[in-house]
């Protein structure tokens, strides 16, 4: 069996371990040199890919729930799919939670993963109370913002590279219904959709999706979605049937075309200015869930995706210079993402800072690469960074930029030899 | 609907069945050696489908304990199934006789002295159901692990037996006789894709059958035929072959 990542690419041969208990695992890091934890695959790059993987999946158990105070001790492997499915007819949802609830609770914490309330409610780190963590000795410590601090901070948006997380202590939060109460503000240009964000803040959850290939004076033109939980007493949740692309589609199938007219469909089928509608939870948070493989639409060939932030103050400035050196180099992103951000945690190598972010997925081919390299630069220029979360060909150089706590990740790794157990193809690549 | 009792829960085959049952609003005991480990599983089922899961300490060649660890259960068992069984390397099994009584022991003998304290009890409420988890390596001795075969063969005619006894008193026995399943006991062998179940295939499978009150099933289903046409080879023919 080899394993992928979510953007199929790139395909390498691996071998895939997993084990029963915690105390065989020290074992089984003795019988390699090099190893990676997998969580679901669903990171889009190479943050989980390495020659040996622990498939750390099938620790899927709950193991206590106090239904006081919101507390639920679970497994690493556990799905955040499967949480919910548990515990929204009882009135908890997850306090944070990334746009795919496919994700297991390990991987949300080695990518300290955000949601549509970043701007409110911050990283996954903040509704985790603590972490078991296996070090590459075998020794396992509990970590929280009070204890082991250091391995805490390195390993909320760590990447894998500190150890293995093996079970997690996390907070839900009460809900009152299953519904969201959406407003769709459809704006014209960048500047309406900035304007917008700042106008609707307050609300707990939003994000747009932008259209990235129109260009000139309807550059930006964009569908803000923000919401918050209805009160209307409705928790009847069941996960529902999903549908499925059932094999990998001819690399013709998505061309600057096809996602032309998509947008203009999705954008245009939007009632003008601002609407309001109920929508339950799935469709709010997890729309690209309702299909099993949608990844396989960009064909065998894979795809990425390109998540940058840049710093509010220049986040207008910045955004405009890379849509419109997107636009210029014609090729199309067909979910395009943007997000407004709250401030920076303390966690050494998270994502997010204030400011604005905005994800593109694109069908790797020839030239897409080059094409990220100067996005790069003027994410630099910017003082903006990359998402490892996504990436999958970022250079050292503009990685470190970046990230100006990368020093203390390295110190860490090494003072626990961390680098001589835990590597994956990214962290080679970026040099962490 | 009552506490099911587990027996060998650690096994693959009995954790998938513990999931089914508890999915359908049973209860569980969940009896094995080294219970302790199976606290996070029994957690795993409380917290996914709200009913109870209790972990027992049981060892099946402490025969003596037997008695005293049925007695110490409050509220009786609806039902029991046991998933115990050992399966070792046939050249060992045959050269060491420890290994062989390990094997007809454990296979065997255990669950024979549990399963008659419990018919005894299920006879006088005059209800509950007996699933013994037997194999058709039962149906004939092969080279390759006819002591193992012996012991679930003796197992399955025990079966039989008791069946006719509790028929009167409405309790109902279940034999399964499944071929290959992917678990811990098989996973260092290279088994037929189509022919091997999955735990939770046999789980399913278990379940159906003892709500309908069959008495012998097959899992997969194929394997009933592969064994009528494995019992119907003369002996003749039968002992040259290697299958
Ligand atoms: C459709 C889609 C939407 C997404 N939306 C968002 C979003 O809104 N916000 C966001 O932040 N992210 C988002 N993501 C990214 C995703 O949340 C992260 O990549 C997440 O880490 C994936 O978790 P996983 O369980 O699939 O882990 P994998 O992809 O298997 O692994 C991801 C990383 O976690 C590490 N890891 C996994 N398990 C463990 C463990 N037990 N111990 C130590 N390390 C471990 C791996 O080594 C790897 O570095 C999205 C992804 C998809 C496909
Ligand atoms: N897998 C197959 O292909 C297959 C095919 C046909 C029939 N079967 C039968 O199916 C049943 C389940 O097997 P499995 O495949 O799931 O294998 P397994 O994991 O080896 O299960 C056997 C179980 O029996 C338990 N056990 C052994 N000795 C015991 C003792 N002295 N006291 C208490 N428990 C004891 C083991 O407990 P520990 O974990 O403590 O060792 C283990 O949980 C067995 O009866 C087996 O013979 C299996």
């Amino acid at each position: 069996m080899a394993l992928d990542s979510w953007g199929k690419y790139p395909q390498i041969q691996n071998k895939v371990f997993s084990f029963d208990q915690n105390k065989t695992l020290p074992d089984l890091l003795d019988e390699q040199d090099e190893w990676i934890p997998f969580g679901n695959g669903r990171s889009y790059g190479d943050s989980a890919l390495s020659a040996n993987i622990i498939n750390t999946k099938p620790r899927n158990y709950f193991l206590a729930f106090d239904s006081h105070n919101g507390l639920l001790h679970v497994q690493a492997g556990v799905l955040l799919s499967e949480i919910l499915d548990i515990f929204v007819p009882k009135g908890w949802f997850l306090k944070i939670s990334p746009g795919t609830k496919l994700i297991t609770v390990g991987g949300a914490i080695a990518s300290d993963v955000h949601g549509k309330n970043h701007h409110v409610a911050g990283c996954f780190s903040e509704c985790l109370d603590t972490f078991r963590l296996m070090l590459p000795n075998g020794e396992i410590v509990t970590c929280s913002k009070q204890e082991n601090t250091d391995l805490f901070h390195a390993t909320c948006g760590g990447m894998g590279l500190t150890g293995i997380i093996l079970d997690a202590k996390i907070t839900l939060k009460k809900i009152n219904s299953k519904n969201i109460d959406q407003t769709t503000i459809k704006t014209t240009n960048l500047k309406e959709t900035f304007e917008a964000f700042e106008k609707y803040k307050d609300k707990p959850y939003s994000v747009a999706w932008i259209d990235c290939l129109a260009k000139g004076k309807r550059m930006g033109r964009s569908l803000l979605t923000v919401g918050d939980f209805s009160n209307d007493g409705d928790l009847a949740y069941q996960s529902k049937k999903k549908m499925n692309v059932p094999f990998n589609f001819p690399s013709v199938a998505l061309n600057t075309w096809s996602i032309k007219t998509f947008n203009w469909l999705y954008y245009g089928k939007t009632q003008k200015g601002v609407s309001t509608q109920k929508v339950d939870f799935d469709a709010f948070f997890y729309p690209l869930d309702a299909i099993d493989n949608w990844n396989r639409i960009y064909g065998k060939g894979g795809f990425t995706q390109y998540q940058f932030i840049l710093p509010k103050s220049v986040s207008y400035e910045g955004l405009d210079e890379i849509m419109t050196t997107i636009s210029h180099s014609g090729k199309g992103s067909f979910l395009a993402v943007l997000k407004l951000y709250g401030p920076a945690n303390e966690n050494y190598l998270s994502f997010p800072i204030e400011g604005y972010s905005l994800a593109l997925d694109f069908k790797i081919e020839k030239g897409l690469f080059e094409l990220l390299n100067r996005l790069d630069q003027i994410v630099l220029k910017y003082q903006g960074r990359i998402y490892l979360a996504k990436d999958v060909r970022v250079s050292k150089e503009t990685f470190e930029q970046g990230y100006p706590n990368i020093g203390k990740f390295r110190a860490l790794r090494r003072k626990y030899k961390m680098d001589q157990t835990f590597n994956s193809l990214q962290s080679r690549r970026v040099g962490i | 609907m009552g506490y099911v009792l587990i027996v060998g829960a650690k096994s693959d085959m009995a954790k998938a069945i513990a999931r089914h049952y508890a999915e359908n609003g049973y209860d569980l005991y969940l009896a094995s050696r080294q219970s302790q480990e199976l606290e996070a599983f029994a957690s795993d089922i409380s917290i996914r489908t709200q009913q109870t899961a209790k972990c027992i300490e049981l060892d099946i060649l402490d025969y003596a304990s037997h008695p005293s660890f049925y007695a110490a259960l409050e509220g009786k068992p609806v039902g029991v199934i046991s998933a115990v069984g050992y399966m070792g390397k046939q050249e060992d099994v045959q050269s060491n006789f420890a290994e062989t009584q390990k094997t007809i022991d454990t296979n065997y003998t255990g669950i024979v002295s549990l399963f008659n304290i419990i018919a005894d009890d299920f006879e006088q409420r005059q209800s509950g159901f007996i699933v013994g988890i037997s194999s058709v390596a039962g149906d004939r001795g092969r080279k390759n692990n006819y002591i193992y075969g012996a012991a679930k063969a003796g197992f399955t005619a025990y079966l039989s037996g008791l069946r006719n006894r509790l028929h009167a008193t409405n309790v109902h026995v279940l034999t399964v006789k499944p071929g290959f399943v992917a678990t811990k006991m098989t996973e260092d062998l290279d088994l037929p894709e189509k022919l091997t179940a999955q735990p939770n295939e046999v789980a399913k499978d278990i379940f159906n059958a003892q709500q309908k009150g069959k008495s012998v099933i097959y899992t997969k289903w194929m394997w009933k035929w592969i064994m009528l046409i494995i019992r119907n080879i003369p002996e003749w023919q039968f002992k040259k072959m290697s299958i």
